[in-house]
């Protein structure tokens, strides 16, 4: 797979051109310092207009660059002496989904992520960072652990599913999915997640459910994939970007529909440009987002946490009247929210 | 994840004629099984409750005709109606609301309220499949909710058939993404509260369904035959290249896997439920 899409072939070449120039400069020491500045301006110009369009569905391509960080990259720039637990205790060590125990800001944190591979033999180790139900077992665990241990827990969220697989299946995806979804929820330590790439459905929320929501600029989350999307509304999996569209799955949807609390802003052209910018960026919203959760007491976090889910949803109250049961007749029971989705999608 | 619950369960597919029923056998006076694809006189399946009786295929039923199997006669007291939004926007989706509505006479997937089971006092909530695959959107994450709440509130257990469960309504996208977190605190409240949760799960709980509520259930019950999974079986055969083994995802393949705790004919349902109900009676309840 190229390292770039398409849509940036205009800006490759001309970053290319500009890195000839230099070479040239540098190799016969001409001065054409006025040359190379009007073609770096040039270049900005066009990463400006690149990016700052991009489509959905460019911006799902870009939360699968195969060189934007992995959730171990992450780990390797944010967290001190990680040191790695594997194992759910019953079945195996699922490397789709790692985790253990690192220093955050000075304190020790539980962190578990998906884990997608670097390259083929990585990915076929990883099974493509699609998790079995061990893997989320293994999460579980380490949850539980931090819960037990009062330490908080971060999540990196980068997964287009949980595994369809038979043995998946056989050993209770479903099952499993619906006991971390159920169990996070009221663990009674401050829980901070992050889609760092992909978050599709499921197999994201099983590791998903926190007090703080924080997604990168260049990632998706949504109830389905783009391609699924399209298979289902037309037969056809090439139509990914326009269900893209149509699903909101982007930050900037996200934020309006107050599922997220932060978008983590990336270098321009995406986090695999510069992975240490965008750790730096992240760090800082972690920093800030934890302060504030370590600061409420227990009770009332795990409180607010529930209290957060239970609010999601868009429904109005069937009014049946004496004389006339007409469909049309709403009561409208949330009115405040619906005229913020209103303006959102406008 | 949609698109499986048009899928019957492998081990009942039989390839049969797709003829249509010979001159004489008029539609509305017979049904062929899916399973062993005999021709059934309709009032004789009304008698067996929708259940074959050459091989005991158990069609599926409408949430009406499961609530009048479940509940004792004029027990049922329905909550406050719900209807849907578009908060995404879809394009198509109120037309499809509203079709499903038309079609089914109900206001959204689920029919819920509390009723008496063999005496006992219940919420019971039940999803339907014709409506919209019986999938998962915001009114049916908020009754399911309010559901947990109220039995919570009223010590109460609560019964859910979660067939139909084509998992998450993808028209809704995140917002409906986000009822499996909704629907599985609401249980876990009601769980922390030590209150009994039967979940019985009908032909077919797959997907967002399956993966939250359904399988929060102190007890969980399936119909013989019933699909039951994460992934549909077309999404785990193209993904994974293998041929899938027989039976795969079924109830009784589940139940052999360790994921249930006991399969039920539909004729047994209401008894086996209200025995249940009567080990976990307290004192001041019934
Ligand atoms: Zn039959």
């Amino acid at each position: 797979m190229s390292s770039s899409f398409e849509w940036e072939k205009p800006l490759i070449e001309l970053e290319e051109r500009i890195k000839e120039l230099k070479d040239f400069i540098v190799e016969q020491n001409i001065d054409f310092s006025a040359e190379l500045g009007e073609l770096e301006r040039k270049a900005d110009e066009l990463r400006k207009s690149i990016y700052e369009r991009l489509t959905p569905w460019q911006r799902v391509l870009m939360a699968r660059h195969p060189k934007r960080p992995t959730t171990l990259d992450y780990i390797k720039m944010l967290f001190d002496d990680f040191i790695e637990l594997k194992g759910d205790r019953t079945y195996r060590d699922d490397k789709a989904i790692v985790g253990g125990i690192g220093i955050f800001n000075g304190e020790p944190v539980t962190v578990v992520g998906h884990q997608k591979g670097r390259d083929t033999k990585e990915n076929i180790a990883r099974n493509f960072g699609l998790p079995h139900p061990e893997g989320y077992r293994k999460a579980l665990r380490l949850m539980k652990q931090a819960e037990k241990f009062g330490r908080p827990i971060i999540t990196l969220i980068d997964v287009v599913g949980a595994y369809p697989g038979i043995e998946a299946e056989q050993r209770g995806q479903g099952l499993v999915i619906a006991e971390c979804i159920e169990q996070m929820s009221f663990l009674r330590v401050p829980i901070l997640c992050v889609i760092t790439g992909e978050g599709g459905s499921g197999g994201a929320l099983a590791i998903g459910v926190g007090d703080r929501v924080l997604m990168l600029e260049h990632a998706w989350y949504s109830v389905i994939s783009p391609e699924m999307c399209a298979n289902i509304l037309w037969k056809d999996s090439s139509r990914a970007s326009e269900s893209a569209s149509l699903l909101k799955l982007t930050p900037t949807d996200l934020m309006k529909f107050k599922m997220i609390d932060d978008v983590v802003t990336e270098p321009l052209g995406g986090a695999h440009r510069d992975h240490e910018v965008t750790a730096a960026q992240l760090r800082a919203s972690m920093k800030r987002h934890l302060a504030i959760l370590k600061k409420i007491p227990i009770e009332q976090l795990v409180e607010q946490r529930l209290e957060r889910y239970r609010q999601i949803g868009h429904f109005q109250e069937k009014i049946i009247t004496e004389t006339l049961s007409n469909i049309n007749n709403f009561n409208d029971i949330d009115s405040e929210l619906d005229c913020e989705v209103d303006e959102a999608n406008e | 994840m949609l698109r499986v619950f048009r899928n019957r369960p492998k081990f009942a597919t039989v390839k049969v004629n797709k003829e249509q029923p010979k001159k004489g056998l008029p539609d509305n006076l017979w049904k062929r099984c899916d399973q062993c694809a005999s021709m059934i006189y309709n009032k004789e399946l009304a008698k067996t409750l929708n259940v074959c009786s050459e091989c005991g295929y158990h069609f599926r039923i409408s949430a009406k005709e499961r609530l009048g199997l479940m509940v004792d006669e004029g027990s049922f007291e329905p909550f406050v109606p719900l209807v849907s939004k578009n908060p995404l926007n879809f394009p198509g989706y109120e037309a499809k609301i509203e079709k499903a509505r038309e079609e089914t006479g109900l206001d959204d997937a689920i029919i819920i309220g509390t009723a008496k089971i063999n005496g006992f006092s219940t919420v019971i909530g039940i999803i339907d499949f014709s409506f919209m695959g019986g999938s998962m959107g915001s009114v049916v994450g908020e009754q399911l909710t309010r559901g947990f709440e109220y039995a919570i509130e009223h010590q109460l257990p609560v019964v859910t058939f979660s067939g139909g469960g084509g998992g998450a309504r993808m028209h809704e996208g995140i917002f409906s993404l986000m009822q499996m977190a909704k629907t599985s605190q609401a249980r876990g409240k009601h769980h922390r509260a030590g209150l009994l949760y039967i979940s019985v799960l009908t032909h077919p709980t797959m997907g967002g369904i399956y993966a939250s509520f359904a399988s929060l259930g102190d007890i969980i019950i399936a119909e013989p035959g019933a699909l039951i999974g994460f992934a549909g079986p077309r999404i785990v055969e193209e993904t994974t290249r293998q041929k899938l083994p027989t039976g795969f995802q079924t109830a009784e393949f589940a139940l052999e896997n360790g994921m249930l705790d006991l399969i039920v004919n539909r004729s047994e349902m209401k008894d086996y439920i209200g025995r249940l109900l009567t080990y976990h009676a307290r004192d001041e309840v019934v």
